[in-house]
């Protein structure tokens, strides 16, 4: 083995060896997700920036699938990363495993060219099938999503099989179980209906049941992880909370789903059950803030890897305040009447995806980093350590300002579009060119900015990270108390 | 270390997420099921396809206490009553314009999409299009030929999609039974373009805002 420090494939397992590979990508489209994020925060502020050649619905549509494809692959590949070390033995199927990997890239890459190129087709069957579906978040054409369930079949097979071979630890197993359900769920998002209604009804099957429920639930197995690689914690301890969390989780989140039944023509008994349920998803992830504090208190934080274990932190407070309390916040539908589908819900998305999902994947680069490079020191006095912490920190405040000048346009239009001027055509224009909203949209643009700025040093910290550091890994001590 | 009391052991959450997860999902089952025959076109909540023959209002209601959709008299669109079957295929064929066209990556639907662009719920009803006289044609004209016309002062305009003659009209076919769906009052406080009949005088051809803007 290299002496810490080098980056060596020889330092990983082989699926570890997979995992970066989709990491890798992740990155890639992490920086896809940004760019046209901002292309599309630029045209806000000047509507023909682009107009004609790449118009908003395009930029925005990369930008959404860029966020679902890259949190996919970051996922897949931290799934991948822990699954040797789970079951105990060497992932099964794993060629084809490899295999699937550049297909599944070569069809995102695919998709995304005829999204750029092709943009719309004509009223028919065949743009559905060819160029995109023209549903939120699951754009895919018809095509891509068939590719995307053989690609997830191959990757649930390596997952269920090297389980089944090897051991089903607490982990793997509710693993296993989630995956069935996130991929099944988005079956139900396959199909065309001239209804709206029903159209809706599944679509937020797919969306609500991925990130209010499977995705979180999955993230709880990767914090697991997570907290036993850098804290050194007791596996009995991560687990019991993984299930405690699960129980919170789907009691809450699968029920919650009804809060995107009150305005789409469903009846007016989800104003009851959608109301009560949602309010309650914030729980689960107040538990999550919970256990990672507790624990990281009673290893009086001493931990194997900086970078990974603040981004573990982040993704916990991000979970709790951008799923929790700003979903909490226009969740019932007394106030969700007049903030549903305006900048309250853009505000509320970015800091969800960010603070629930794209927080854990980035931790996990930093694990995959830190054994890529021969287990090498990532503790106190590594060198280079700035750039992790103002990656750290210019991510989440530019995230955390973007959210905060959304939530007053937010404010904004739902008073006077919404409450005032009733959601016509002059209302929105009314609304869309008060100075408050107006404002929300420039500050909005400026911590986009840092917020790239902060990408671009991440990315330079993952290539350099470590490379002039010769020290092993910190190892754990003996927990303390618990 | 001390006993472990039952709440803290891992089997008894195990058991506690196995069926918390299952009793919810059995009751998500049933409830879709009541939803589907509620939301199928014809159901109690969405009319059938054939409902853009009439005239389609959004009216207060006193005992739900919110708008709904009150459809009226015949009004066919177009000036064509159509079967059930023929309304199903135009009204399909516009939903499939919307999708190829990506509508929903500017405009919000039933308040889901992008919100760069007016939500499009009740777009049939809004007092934009002018007068009810003019409507469908002005509706057609736009789809077509978005580019060149006055959306705003702040200069955001739709950008030519490709849009056919039939695809327009199949669209508006669209539009016109989106605004037929019981949302709840969704969006509230809508005022809709003026639908009564001409009698005495003829219908007003102003297309300014519903009401003015409230303070600054």
């Amino acid at each position: 083995m290299a002496m810490p420090g080098t980056l060596d494939s020889a330092n990983l397992n082989g699926g570890q060896k997979l995992a970066v590979k989709y990491f890798s990508v992740a990155v890639a489209l992490f920086g896809a997700q940004i760019v046209f994020g901002l292309l599309a925060g630029l045209q806000y502020l000047n509507p023909d920036f682009l107009y004609g050649v790449l118009d908003f619905s395009v930029n925005r549509m990369v930008h959404i699938n860029a966020m679902i494809v890259w949190l996919l692959f970051g996922f897949i590949g931290s799934s991948y990363w822990l699954l040797e070390d789970e079951a105990g033995i060497p992932v099964v199927g794993l060629k084809l495993g490899n295999l699937i990997f550049w297909v599944f890239t070569l069809a995102v890459a695919v998709v995304v060219v005829v999204y750029l190129l092709v943009q719309v087709g004509p009223g028919d069957q065949s743009s559905i099938w060819l160029i995109n579906e023209g549903r939120e978040y699951i754009e895919a054409p018809r095509w891509a999503d068939i590719g995307i369930v053989v690609c997830v079949l191959v990757f649930f097979f390596n997952v269920a099989a090297t389980f089944a071979k090897g051991r089903y630890t607490g982990i793997g197993g509710v693993l296993t179980l989630d995956l069935i359900a996130l991929f099944g769920i988005y079956l139900a998002g396959m199909f065309y209906t001239p209804n709206i209604s029903v159209d809706q009804y599944w679509w937020w099957w797919v969306i609500h049941l991925w990130v209010e429920a499977t995705w979180e639930v999955l993230v709880g197995c990767l914090m697991a992880y997570g907290l036993m690689q850098t804290l050194g914690v007791r596996r009995k301890i991560v687990e019991t909370w993984l299930y405690i969390e699960v129980a919170l989780m789907f009691g809450s989140g699968i029920l919650g789903l009804g809060h995107h039944y009150f305005w789409i023509g469903t009846p007016e008994y989800w104003f009851t059950i959608g109301g009560f349920f949602s309010a309650l998803e914030p729980i689960p992830l107040v538990a999550m803030v919970v256990h990672s504090v507790f624990d990281s208190g009673t290893h009086n934080m001493k931990n194997n890897n900086h970078p990974a274990l603040a981004w573990i932190i982040a993704h916990a407070f991000g979970n709790f305040f951008g799923a929790g309390v700003w979903g909490f916040m226009h969740t019932l539908p007394q106030i969700n009447l007049y903030t549903h589908g305006t900048q309250w819900s853009a505000s509320h998305g970015h800091f969800a995806f960010f603070g629930a999902y794209a927080t854990l994947v980035i931790a996990f680069f930093y694990l995959a980093l830190q054994k890529w490079r021969g287990n090498v020191w990532m503790s106190g006095g590594l060198a280079g350590a700035w750039k992790w912490k103002w990656a750290l920190g210019l991510l989440n405040l530019g995230m955390i300002g973007m959210v905060m000048a959304m939530l007053v346009s937010g404010y904004e239009q739902s008073q006077i579009e919404r409450a005032i001027e009733g959601s016509s055509w002059v209302g929105y224009f009314v609304a869309q060119a008060h100075p408050w909203f107006a404002q929300g949209m420039w500050w909005r643009q400026v911590f986009g900015w840092m917020f790239a700025a902060g990408f671009v040093l991440l990315v330079w910290d993952l290539l350099t990270l470590g490379r002039s550091e010769r020290r092993p890994a910190q190892v754990h001590s003996e927990p303390g108390v618990h | 270390m001390s006993q472990l009391q039952w709440w803290a052991s891992e089997s008894f959450w195990r058991k506690t997420a196995i069926w918390v997860t299952a009793g919810s999902f059995v009751v998500l089952i049933v409830l879709t099921l009541d939803s589907m025959s509620a939301i199928t076109a014809g159901g109690t909540r969405v009319p059938a396809y054939s409902v853009i023959n009439h005239r389609i209002d959004y009216v207060f209601d006193e005992k739900r206490n919110f708008q709904v959709p009150v459809i009226g008299v015949e009004e066919p669109l177009f000036g064509k009553t159509l079967t059930e079957a023929e309304a199903k295929a135009l009204v399909s064929r516009g939903k499939l314009t919307t999708q190829a066209k990506n509508c929903m990556n500017c405009h919000t639907l039933l308040g889901n999409g992008a919100y760069y662009a007016p939500d499009l719920t009740k777009s049939w009803l809004d007092p934009s299009w002018g007068s009810k006289e003019v409507r469908e044609q002005q509706m057609v004209d736009f789809l077509m030929n978005p580019q060149d016309r006055l959306h705003n002062g702040l200069g955001r305009r739709m950008p030519n999609l490709g849009i056919t003659g039939d695809e327009a009209r199949a669209t508006v076919a669209f539009l016109k039974w989106m605004a037929s769906i019981d949302t709840n009052g969704f969006p509230a406080n809508f005022t809709p373009i003026d639908q009564s009949d001409p009698p005495p005088a003829e219908a007003p051809a102003d297309s300014g805002s519903p009401t003015q803007q409230q303070g600054g």
